[in-house]
């Protein structure tokens, strides 16, 4: 995990080119891996402790489980608090949970540079791998180019059907959390306007109906049944073939964004261009990281620098 | 206007209790006949956070910062010789005050005493722990039905006990301004009382009584004018929110009742022999207002930055108090400010402000919500980061730390024995005599008095009467706070550090990101240190602070919050790939602790991630540490964070680089 967040130049090589090989041989097996599950939602919605529930819950049924939690870096000093390790304390003294906290860094969404190829190498390793992280909006679009699953978290008097369709969070996830059902009436009320914006606007998976669930971190209610709808998501994209498309879609994006901060548009279009890029690194199917090195090496020829 | 009659004096007390109970016992009596008037029992912090002190997590901390308490034997042994009946008692208690007290009962019964006889507090004031002291155990839900249920309970079985003590204190104590210290003492007060009054047990018409018994506890720091202000302010919002909130008519009722214990934060470590001048104007702040004035008063020893005051230390603080009281002049007189303009101008405006940000707190659903939702510690987080600058920026000034700093080798500190050593043997005995105790008790007693315990709860009943019978029983602490773990739970508070803002860089600030920027460089990515705290110990401020400036000068920070074992401590270091490890430690059990996460280091073949402590560590001690390969050890006089992180970065690029 620490390669894999190493910038020096020897290191980024040597990190594509352990993703490389966990390609190869994850590529050799029959079945899809881990399950990898993104759980996003506003601040204060309570993603860690039903993280914590949600944990406690898959260990009980006999899974292990490795998380990837990513906090905001401080514009102003480059530091950055990382606190959920704090809140998920289901992990601690078991060693089929692993966290690992990480910085967005320069990076405005939800995410890390590091956050995609530390869930690859995670997936080969444990049986479910959640990346949990902040934000409303821009991160979810981002997060779900990464994930099978995408988890949004909802606490009760979130807003009404326009918000949530304002904040462009309807879109993504496939399942729906309403936290903190303890509280009654408004979790309920919350759970109706999400269930409502859903029916108006279309899915990007027309053959899956993203559940509404109201569940309590606190009390416990409804975390079996979060479970169970995580599961059968996962069970319809297998079925689907989706999963596989999703893969392939996110390795994609991982592989030409990577190129992309790394060389800059000037070094993109050495080799024809964002959208040449895009197509070369979709069509390095089972070798993407191959791919990746191959087109970096070739980049660096046409800029001129040793290869 | 002088009186008709000299005043009585406020309660004289000395927070203390150490080792064991038979030890503790000791003290009390010797505090005593040296004309202590009540009282202040500091329990240990296994005792407080509901652990026998044979648990796990109790290890390195039994008896030292306060007494053991595990059953009823030990209760009797704490109070043996000492009448109940005829003594004040204060319990530095909350998660597990309902268990105490019940102890506290059943010893009182057992010497023959009456209930409706008791008088004393039980500290019990469970949100101040969410917000700074952490010392909680169970959710904010059922922490608040155990208050209640002991406010309803005592009010009628227990007429002269004050069954919850409001705590500014540790707000001051967290970082909170004046205005913040009013504020949430007044929504937290306000949250106790509607929880009781929304009880069926509790009619109307007992409500008054209530309020009646519902006392403060305070802070009183060097800014002496501005507490007198202060405790005037708070006394006349009390009366006004008592008579208009709660509609209490008789105004005997209102009256603002507070003890209080002087600023322990203030002390310094470096000159310490200018605290005790401190310990005196802190005093006064707080008796000098007779319309305000204290009724029970602790003041700390001169030596607490350094480690545990001894007995001598002790007595030296309770003189204090008596030449107050009985060779000056000072309870002759009728109050000294009224129609003073000064005085009436700043109460005004601290009224005016306060109100203001209570009103802010209500509406956010009052002082639970205001946990849970983190803003109360953000704003005290934000506080205390701003009152640190001041200090390392020189705009407050502290005599000795970071203003006339030069000195004459102190003369009180000569010597390797200026504060008192826990006997090392105290946890093994301790634990010996609680296995002897389980062994001997009656099992089938116990279990019926757990399940009596497990019923009250799930009928709603109050525990309190399930409770007394459990101590009789001989049920042990970590039996009845396990009935509750196991019904609701750990809790784990906000921590607040997450949303505070970064303040503006300076130059040197702006120097040490520079500095880490290129530390990150070398190491790959940004430097990454995990803060914790382990043990039992949930005085999380310093913890948070450092947290807080470990991210302003561009570190990546795990923090892992409190009570937290070495074990856990070395999974995070080796999951997170730190490279660096800070542990902060106040309750005295460094050596067990530090030496624990070490060999759990190596162990883990993480020998090489350098590991810094900061704490209430005496020399000798830290000497000890160095050699068993901390790299660093920050005590109080160490108030200069941004030093601390340049020492940190080289650090950990040397460890890089080795």
């Amino acid at each position: 995990m620490n390669l894999l967040d190493d910038r020096r130049p020897g290191r980024r090589e040597a990190a594509l080119g352990l993703l490389a090989t966990l390609e190869r041989a994850a590529a050799a097996q029959t079945n899809a891996g881990a399950a990898r599950i993104g759980i996003t939602g506003a601040p204060g919605a309570g993603k860690s402790t039903l993280l914590d529930a949600l944990v406690r819950r898959l260990r009980a049924r006999g899974q292990t489980v490795g998380i990837v939690a990513v906090d905001p870096s401080s514009r102003v000093s480059g530091g950055a608090l990382l606190g959920d390790r704090a809140r998920v304390r289901s992990g601690a003294r078991d060693r089929g949970v692993f966290f690992r906290s990480m910085a967005a860094r320069e990076r405005l969404g939800g995410l890390a540079d590091a956050t995609w190829p530390s869930m690859a190498v995670l997936s080969a390793v444990f049986d479910v791998v959640f990346v949990e992280t902040v934000g409303v909006g821009q991160s979810e679009a981002e997060v779900t180019e990464l994930v099978d699953t995408l988890l949004f978290v909802a606490q009760p008097g979130a807003g009404d059907v326009l918000q949530f369709m304002k904040a462009g969070i309807l879109e993504h996830p496939d399942v729906f959390a309403v936290n903190k059902a303890d509280v009654g009436a408004a979790a309920e009320r919350t759970a109706g306007e999400l269930a409502a914006g859903l029916s108006l606007g279309a899915q990007a998976d027309a053959d899956w109906r993203p559940p509404v669930l109201l569940v309590s971190a606190r009390d416990g209610r409804g975390i079996d049944e979060l479970a169970d709808a995580l599961a059968a998501h996962r069970a319809h994209l297998v079925a689907s073939g989706e999963l596989a498309e999703r893969r392939r879609r996110a390795r994609t994006a991982y592989v030409s964004d990577t190129l992309e901060r790394r060389y800059g548009s000037f070094g993109v279009e050495r080799i024809g261009g964002r959208e040449a890029l895009r197509a070369r690194a979709d069509a390095g199917h089972g070798a993407g990281f191959e791919t990746a090195l191959a087109i970096g090496r070739e980049i660096e020829a046409a800029l001129g620098k040793p290869a | 206007m002088t009186l008709p009659h000299r005043d009585a004096p406020w309660v004289f007390r000395t927070y203390s209790g150490h080792t064991s109970a038979r030890a503790s016992n000791e003290l009390y009596r010797a505090n005593l006949a040296k004309g202590q008037t009540g009282l202040s029992v500091a329990f240990d912090l296994p005792t407080q956070t509901g652990y026998d002190s044979d648990h796990a997590l109790a290890r390195g901390e039994v008896g030292k910062v306060g007494v053991p308490i595990c059953h009823i034997e030990d209760m009797q042994a704490l109070f043996e010789s000492i009448p109940l009946g005829r003594m004040n008692t204060s319990m530095t208690i909350n998660a597990t005050a309902a268990w105490l007290l019940s102890l506290y009962v059943a010893t009182a019964e057992r010497q023959g005493v009456d209930p409706r006889q008791l008088s004393g507090t039980t500290q019990n004031d469970i949100i101040k722990e969410y917000l700074s002291r952490g010392t909680y155990a169970f959710p904010p839900e059922p922490s608040m039905r155990l208050i209640s249920d002991m406010i309803a309970y005592s009010v009628d079985a227990m007429p002269k006990w004050n069954p919850i003590n409001i705590c500014s204190y540790h707000l001051q104590e967290a970082g909170a301004t004046t205005v913040q210290e009013i504020a949430y003492a007044m929504a937290n007060a306000i949250a106790v009382l509607d929880a009781v009054r929304a009880r069926p047990d509790v009619p109307a018409s007992a409500l008054s009584r209530v309020v009646g018994r519902i006392s403060f506890f305070l802070n009183a720091g060097i800014r002496f004018v501005e507490e007198m202000c202060k405790c005037r302010a708070m006394a006349e919002l009390w009366d006004e929110i008592t008579r208009d909130r709660y509609g209490v008519a008789d105004a005997r009722e209102r009256r603002f009742r507070y003890g209080v214990q002087v600023n322990s934060l203030g002390l310094t470590e470096s000159q310490p022999e200018n605290n005790i001048i401190r310990i005196v104007l802190e005093a006064l702040g707080v008796t000098l207002s007779r319309n305000a004035r204290c009724r029970a008063l602790q003041l700390p020893a001169w030596n607490e930055a350094l480690g545990l005051p001894r007995r001598w230390d002790q007595q030296w603080s309770l003189r204090i108090q008596q030449i107050l009281a009985y060779e000056t002049d000072l309870l002759e007189y009728a109050d000294l400010f009224d129609g003073s303009p000064v005085v009436a101008e700043r109460v005004t405006e601290l009224k005016r402000a306060a109100r203001e940000e209570l009103e802010r707190v209500l509406a956010m659903g009052g002082a639970v919500a205001a946990v849970e939702n983190a803003y109360m510690k953000r704003r005290l987080v934000e506080s205390q980061t701003a009152r640190l600058r001041a200090i390392e920026h020189g705009e407050i000034q502290v005599v000795g730390l970071n203003c006339f700093t030069e000195s004459e080798p102190s003369a009180l500190t000569e010597g390797a024995h200026s504060i008192l050593r826990v006997d090392e043997f105290a946890e093994r005995d301790q634990i010996e005599r609680l296995r002897a105790f389980r062994a001997k008790r009656g099992e089938a007693d116990v279990q019926a008095a757990l399940q009596g315990l497990r019923d009250a709860i799930a009928n709603g009943a109050n525990v309190m009467p399930a409770s007394i019978r459990a101590a009789h029983a001989g049920v042990t602490t970590g039996e009845w706070a396990g009935v509750f773990r196991t019904l609701y739970g750990e809790y784990r508070a906000p921590t607040g550090v997450a949303v505070s803002a970064a303040p503006a860089a300076d130059h040197t600030l702006a120097e040490l990101r520079k500095t880490v920027k290129q530390l990150g460089d070398q190491l790959g990515r940004p430097p990454k240190i995990l803060v914790g705290k382990p043990g039992l110990d949930g005085h999380s401020n310093g913890a948070e602070q450092i947290a807080v400036r470990a991210r302003d000068v561009g570190m990546e920070v795990v923090y892992e919050g409190i009570r937290l074992t070495p074990e856990e401590i070395v999974q995070s270091a080796r999951d997170e790939g730190v490279h660096v490890i800070g542990l902060s430690i106040l309750s005295g059990s460094h050596g067990v602790l530090v030496m624990d996460v070490l060999e759990g280091l190596r162990r883990a073949g993480l020998e090489r991630v350098p590991v810094v402590v900061g704490g209430i560590i005496p020399d000798d001690d830290a000497a000890k540490l160095a050699e068993a390969g901390v790299k660093r050890v920050y005590t109080p006089k160490d108030f200069d964070l941004n030093r601390i992180f340049g020492e940190i970065a080289s650090l950990v690029s040397e460890a890089a680089a080795a």
